[in-house]
């Protein structure tokens, strides 16, 4: 099914890819140039990426077009397009892929991006610790202003747009997009609720659109091709290719571009080359440490979002976690459990109350003593965070626990007063 | 309120003047100058705090507030080469722990330790997002101004132990790796 195709990836192996030059060299900034050339309007640009079926690669694939579509039709107010380059699920390596090897992809979707959205300028919160993105998203936009990309009147058409990079400080919730907006207006990244949405009340008060690196570096290609030839490469309402990550336990750890709705079976043994041992399978996280796993034998579902929905999981950030037997899920769950304990950022009580909660349990089950209530317990702390938080991070630290219970439960079972851990000792 | 003793160099005051102008707002540029601030003085000190919140109009407090919310900002000095261990998810089906636990015993530190001189700070952190190339070590260099954070992927314990010994030679020998 894959035709062999590459868009963000079809030309890494030119060293000199980041720069203008590199990235010129290959047809880079075509599609701003047509877009300009042609005088496609922010309508126009709108309905190529509707008929794209570009669903956002930051997790929840909410389709892109769709999305633009909710700001605001008359606002005296400025409009901000966001890139939430935050980078911080657990599992998920893809966006730095992107910004260190291909950043002008991102900066020509920024600008194509801002003008279907009537944005003047942007922000690219890229993650603080990643600084080699920093670097090189940031020379991307000097090289860019410096040949007339960015900046007034570009390249003559009347258009303005700024984009600037914004660092994080190391906070994984600033991912969240409320959360992401706080922290570039100088706060604590917590969480707004949500109505008003971004796109009617976001950055400075001001309508906003918030989009995952992936997502927005894939339009410059969509402009070029059309939507419907992006729509096409994919599956059903998931157009496209996309970023595929693969960790773990396999023998070749890495990123593909290939297409929405392959298989894992197809990513780990066609290109990770497979387990790095002796020892099968024995499950995997489909996107990040938010989705509830899935079994070693569950390997041929397609890799889209309503796909892994029918599955009880998520597709997420398509970034794969493969884990092989002997490693004991409970343990590999207290990490997780730890994970969101750490980063939740305290606004909510279900959630800053409920992560140490099932943390500690979860600890006292690896070591084998017994629960209140059982597993039922964990099943309750659960049910208590779920949808009763401001921002989807409680629900982010619950679903992986309930799905662990619902594919290892037996496991799970096993350690209710053994006294050690029944799987590592 | 004293006078705040520290001051931004002349580079990076004109730094300072780039970032500000990004932004609507001055507070909005908090995050990028308390990242300024770090590594100017080595760590946010309540001096930092307060400087910064001069040079931004937003009051001390509030950078207090917004400082120890983020984990990258240092509220304590470190050790001149601040050793990140990733031990979450992929780091840690594939070692992470171990070589947090080697580092432990090597420095003679716990998690968040500094060694008596001062050069090592160890740390176990989030997911960096290395996990294609896991287990990770982020290290970051007090004195390296061109790339003051660094990134170690696809350690074991030996190379981790090897890295140790290359910094603290480094800092001996002067001069970056
Ligand atoms: C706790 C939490 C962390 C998140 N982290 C990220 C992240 O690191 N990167 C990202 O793009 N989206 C992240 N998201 C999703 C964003 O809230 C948002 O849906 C996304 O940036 C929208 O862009 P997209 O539609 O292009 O995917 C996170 C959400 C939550 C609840």
């Amino acid at each position: 099914m894959s035709t062999g195709l590459k868009i963000l990836t079809a030309h890494l192996e030119d060293p000199e890819l980041h720069t203008l030059a590199g990235y010129e060299r290959h047809g880079g900034y075509g599609a701003l140039r047509k877009t300009l050339r042609e005088g496609l309007t922010p309508e126009k640009v709108q309905e190529e990426v509707k008929a794209a079926n570009l669903r956002g690669r930051g997790g929840a694939g909410f389709p892109a077009g769709i999305k633009w579509g909710f700001l605001p039709k008359n606002t005296d107010k400025p409009i901000y397009l966001c890139i939430n380059a935050d980078e911080g699920e657990p599992g998920t390596f893809k966006d730095r892929l992107i910004m260190e090897r291909n950043p002008h992809a991102l900066i020509e979707g920024c600008l194509i991006a801002c003008h279907a959205i009537k944005a003047k300028v942007c922000y690219i919160y890229i993650r603080g610790e990643l600084l080699k993105c920093i670097k090189h998203v940031e020379r991307a936009i000097e090289e860019a202003r410096a040949k007339g990309l960015i900046g007034k009147n570009i390249l003559g058409s009347g258009l303005d747009c700024e984009i600037h990079v914004h660092p994080g400080a190391g906070a994984y919730i600033c991912g969240e997009e409320m959360s992401l907006i706080e922290s570039l207006e100088g706060k604590p990244g917590q969480p707004r609720n949500k109505p008003p949405f971004p796109a009617s009340v976001g950055l400075f008060n001001c309508p906003t659109i918030v989009n995952n690196v992936e997502t927005i570096a894939y339009v410059p290609w969509i402009i070029q091709n059309s939507g419907q030839a992006f729509a096409d490469l994919g599956s059903e309402k998931n157009g496209g290719l996309k970023i595929w990550g693969v960790s773990g336990h396999v023998k070749r750890p890495g990123l593909w571009e290939l297409p929405m709705g392959i298989t894992a079976r197809q990513l780990i043994e066609d290109y990770a080359g497979g387990m790095r041992g002796p020892k099968k399978m024995k499950g995997y996280i489909p996107g990040g440490s938010s989705c509830p796993p899935l079994l070693g034998t569950e390997i041929d579902i397609p890799l889209d979002f309503e796909n892994m929905k029918k599955a009880g999981t998520m597709l997420g950030t398509g970034c794969l976690t493969v884990f092989e037997e002997g490693v004991c899920t409970v343990r590999f769950a207290q990490r997780i459990a730890h994970f969101y304990e750490h980063e939740s950022c305290g606004q909510c009580t279900p959630c800053r109350e409920g992560t140490g909660w099932l943390y500690r349990n979860i600890k006292k089950l690896e070591h084998g003593e017994q629960l209140d209530g059982g597993l039922d317990l964990l099943e309750s702390i659960c049910n208590r965070i779920m949808g009763n938080t401001i921002c989807a991070l409680g629900d982010a630290a619950a679903m992986p626990i309930q799905g662990f219970l619902r594919r290892f439960g037996d496991e799970w079972a096993a350690h209710l007063g053994a006294g050690r851990c029944p799987i590592q000792g | 309120m004293s006078v705040p003793s520290l001051a931004f160099s002349a580079t990076a005051m004109q730094r300072f003047e780039t970032i500000v102008a990004r932004y609507p707002h001055r507070q909005a540029a908090l995050l990028p100058v308390l990242h300024l601030a770090q590594a100017e003085f080595g760590w946010i000190s309540p001096e930092a705090m307060e400087y910064v919140g001069g040079l931004l109009d937003v009051p001390p407090v509030k950078v207090q507030h917004v400082a120890s919310f983020y984990t990258m900002y240092n509220l304590k000095p470190v050790g001149r080469f601040h050793v990140q261990v990733c031990t979450n998810t992929s780091c840690w089906l594939t070692g992470g722990v171990e070589i947090l636990e080697h580092l432990k015993a090597k420095l003679g530190v716990g998690n968040k330790g500094t060694t008596a001189d001062g050069l090592f700070t160890l740390e176990e952190v989030e997911c960096l997002a290395s996990c294609g190339t896991a287990p990770a070590i982020q290290v970051n260099d007090l004195k390296d101004s061109e790339w003051p954070i660094r990134y170690h992927e696809g350690q074991t314990v030996a190379s981790a132990d090897a890295l140790i010994d290359a910094l603290r030679k480094r800092a001996t020998e002067g001069g970056a790796a």
